[in-house]
C-alpha cells in the first residue's frame, strides 16, 4: 500500500479537501479494508439490537401457548389485554408516579443546576466531582441507605422521636412516599446535569442587561435566564420521565408490593406468569410512549430557539 | 456588581449533603458491632471478616469483575473501530445503523432486559456469563463510540495527512497517530462502561442464568429478603472502588484536556 500512498501525494489535486473524502474514490481494496473496521459494530447491532427489538414486536402479536412458550398465531389479544382495568390502572399509576417524580426532580434539580452554573470555575469543578461520586455509586448501595433511614425504628424514626416530633415510629419503608423519595433521589442528578449544561452556556450579561434596564431579579430570571435554560430543563424532564416508568427495582425494594409499576408488571409477566407475548406487548406500548416523549421534546426544543426571546 | 447572594451556596450545600446521607449511613453502620442498622453498639470489623469468608459473595464479585472487564474491553474494540471507520466508509443506511447501535442506552433498561431474555431463549444462547456479556457489551458500546467520536472531531487532520505524505499507510496512521490521540477517550469510555456494567441490576436480573450471580444481583436479592451488615461492608468497599474509578477517570479527563490544550498552542 505504501507506493500507492506515495503516488497519491505525488499528484496534489488543488481544491480537493481532505483525505477522508478522497478515501471514497480510492481503489476498492482500501474501501474494503475500511468496511472491515465497522463490520463488528454492524454485526453486533444486527444480531443483538435489531434482532431482539424485531422479535419483541413479532412476539407481541403472537398467542401464548397453553402450557409453555408461544404458538405461531397472529392476534391482537395481548394489546387488548392491556386495556383491561387491572393493567390499565397500572399504566396510569406509573404515569402518575412518573409525573410526580419528574415534577419533584425539576423542583429540586433545576435550582441546583442553575446556581451551580453561576459559581466560579474552581467551585464548578469541585461541585461536579461531589456530584459524580454519589452518581457513580451503585444504585443498590444508595437504595440500601434509604432502607436504613426509612425502616421502622430506623434512623428517621429515631431522629423524629428524639426531637419529640412524633412519638411512634412512622414506618415510612414500604409506602408510596418511600418510593417517591427513592425515585427522586436516583434521578435528580440527570436533571442537574441537563440544566447545568444549558445554564453554563448562558450569557450572564443578558441578565445583567435586563437588570440594568429595570427588571426585578425575578423578571430578569423569568424573561431571560429561564427561557434560555428551557432546553436543559426539557431534556432533564425527558431524562427523568423515561427511566421513572421502568425503574422497577426501586418500587420493588422501597415499596414492597404496594406500588406496582409498568416495570414491575413486565417483570412479573416475564418471570412469574411466563406470559411472554403480553410482556412484549407491554414493552412495545412503553417504548412507544417513551418515543413519543422524545419526539415531543425534539419538536418543542426545535421550535423554541433564541428567536422566541427577542 | 450587585452583592452576592448567600442563598445559592446554602442551597447547593444542603442538596449535596442530602445526597451523601444515605451513602454515609451505609458506611458508618458497616463498622457497627450490632446486627441492627439503627443501634450503634461499638466499632467492629466483624462484618468485613464475615464478608471475606462468604464464598458466594466472592464468587459473585469475581463474576462481576470478569463481566465488567470483558464487556468494556470488547465494547472498546468494537466501538473504537467503528468510530474511526464510520466517517470513511460509504454504506447505505449508515446513520440508521449508527442510531440503532446507541438504542441500548436510550430505551428503558427494563425493555432491554426483557427483549434480551426472550431473544436469547429464541436463539438458544446458554443463559449465564455468555448472555450477561452480550447484554452488557450492548450498552457499553454506545459510551465508547460516542466518546471516541467526539474526540476524533477535535483531532487536527493535518497530522494524518503529514504522516501520509511521509509514506505512512492507513494502518500506520491509525496505529501511530490516531490511536495515541484517542487513547484518553477510549480509557475514560472503558472506565465509564466498566462502572455501568459493575452497577447494572435490571438487565442482569433478566439475562442471568440460574447459577450465575453478579454482585448487584446478590445485593438485590438480599435487599429484598433481609440484609445483614455484611452488605454494608460490601457497599463500603464498592464505594471505595467508585472513588478510585472517578479519580482515574478525572485523571484521564485532565490528560485529554491537556493534550487538546497542547495542540492549540
Amino acid at each position: 500500500m505504501k507506493p500507492e500512498a506515495l503516488a497519491k501525494t505525488g499528484e496534489p489535486r488543488p481544491g480537493e479537501p481532505t483525505s477522508r473524502e478522497e478515501g471514497a474514490r480510492k481503489p476498492t481494496k482500501r474501501r474494503d479494508a475500511m468496511v472491515l473496521s465497522v463490520l463488528p459494530l454492524y454485526v453486533f447491532t444486527f444480531l443483538f439490537v435489531i434482532g431482539p427489538l424485531v422479535y419483541m414486536l413479532v412476539l407481541s402479536f403472537l398467542r401464548r401457548a397453553e402450557v409453555w412458550g408461544v404458538t405461531l398465531e397472529f392476534t391482537f389479544e395481548n394489546y387488548a389485554n392491556i386495556l383491561k382495568p387491572v393493567y390499565l390502572k397500572t399504566f396510569l399509576e406509573s404515569l402518575k408516579l412518573a409525573c410526580l417524580t419528574t415534577l419533584l426532580v425539576a423542583l429540586f434539580g433545576y435550582p441546583f443546576g442553575y446556581f451551580m452554573a453561576r459559581q466560579n470555575a474552581a467551585w464548578k469543578r469541585r461541585i461536579m466531582v461531589l456530584l459524580m461520586i454519589p452518581f457513580w455509586t451503585s444504585s443498590l448501595v444508595r437504595l440500601y441507605g434509604w432502607i436504613i433511614i426509612f425502616r421502622a425504628n430506623g434512623v428517621l424514626d429515631g431522629l423524629l422521636m428524639a426531637l419529640n416530633i412524633t412519638n411512634a415510629p412512622l414506618k415510612v419503608l414500604y409506602t408510596y412516599a418511600a418510593v417517591v423519595v427513592g425515585m427522586v433521589y436516583a434521578l435528580v442528578p440527570f436533571m442537574i446535569f441537563a440544566v447545568y449544561s444549558s445554564a453554563e452556556k448562558l450569557d450572564w450579561q443578558l441578565v445583567e442587561a435586563a437588570r440594568d434596564l429595570g427588571a426585578t431579579p425575578f423578571q430578569a430570571f423569568w424573561t431571560v435566564s429561564f427561557k434560555l435554560t428551557l432546553p436543559g430543563l426539557l431534556s432533564g424532564i425527558v431524562l427523568t420521565f423515561i427511566p421513572s416508568m421502568g425503574l422497577f427495582f426501586i418500587a420493588d425494594i422501597l415499596g414492597g408490593n404496594k406500588v406496582v409499576l409498568v416495570g414491575n408488571l413486565i417483570q412479573e409477566q416475564l418471570m412469574k406468569a411466563r406470559n411472554w407475548p403480553f410482556a412484549a406487548a407491554l414493552s412495545v406500548v412503553l417504548l412507544t410512549l417513551t418515543s413519543i416523549m422524545i419526539a415531543l421534546y425534539r419538536k418543542i426544543s426545535g421550535v423554541k430557539d433564541l428567536e422566541g426571546l427577542v | 456588581m450587585r452583592k452576592k447572594a448567600r442563598f445559592p451556596g446554602i442551597y447547593l450545600g444542603i442538596i449535596l449533603a442530602l445526597m451523601y446521607v444515605p451513602i454515609l449511613l451505609v458506611i458508618i453502620y458497616s463498622f457497627n458491632e450490632s446486627r441492627i442498622n439503627s443501634v450503634w453498639s461499638g466499632f467492629s470489623l466483624r462484618w468485613y471478616r464475615d464478608l471475606f469468608r462468604d464464598k458466594d459473595m466472592l464468587e459473585a464479585l469475581i463474576n462481576s469483575l470478569v463481566l465488567a472487564t470483558v464487556s468494556s474491553l470488547s465494547a472498546a474494540v468494537i466501538g473504537t473501530l467503528a468510530a474511526v471507520g464510520m466517517p470513511r466508509v460509504k454504506l447505505r443506511g449508515k446513520s440508521v445503523v449508527e442510531y440503532i447501535s446507541t438504542l441500548p442506552i436510550m430505551i428503558p433498561e427494563i425493555i432491554l432486559g426483557m427483549v434480551f431474555l426472550v431473544y436469547f431463549s429464541l436463539i438458544r444462547l446458554p443463559f449465564g456469563m455468555i448472555t450477561l456479556t452480550v447484554a452488557h457489551t450492548s450498552f457499553c458500546i454506545p459510551y465508547i463510540y460516542m466518546l471516541v467520536k467526539a474526540r476524533l472531531v477535535g483531532i487536527d487532520k493535518s497530522y494524518a495527512e503529514a504522516a501520509k505524505d511521509l509514506g505512512a499507510n492507513e494502518w500506520n496512521v491509525f496505529w501511530d497517530i490516531t490511536l495515541p490521540l484517542i487513547l484518553p477517550a477510549i480509557a475514560s469510555g472503558v472506565l465509564l462502561s466498566f462502572a455501568m456494567s459493575l452497577d447494572d441490576v435490571v438487565i442482569s436480573v433478566f439475562v442471568t442464568g440460574v447459577n450465575t450471580n453478579t454482585l448487584p444481583i446478590r445485593i438485590y436479592t438480599q435487599l429484598k429478603t433481609g440484609v445483614t451488615p455484611k452488605v454494608n461492608a460490601l457497599s463500603t468497599l464498592m464505594f471505595a472502588a467508585t472513588l478510585l474509578i472517578i479519580m482515574l477517570s478525572t485523571w484521564f479527563g485532565r490528560k485529554t484536556t491537556l493534550s487538546v490544550k497542547r495542540r492549540n498552542t
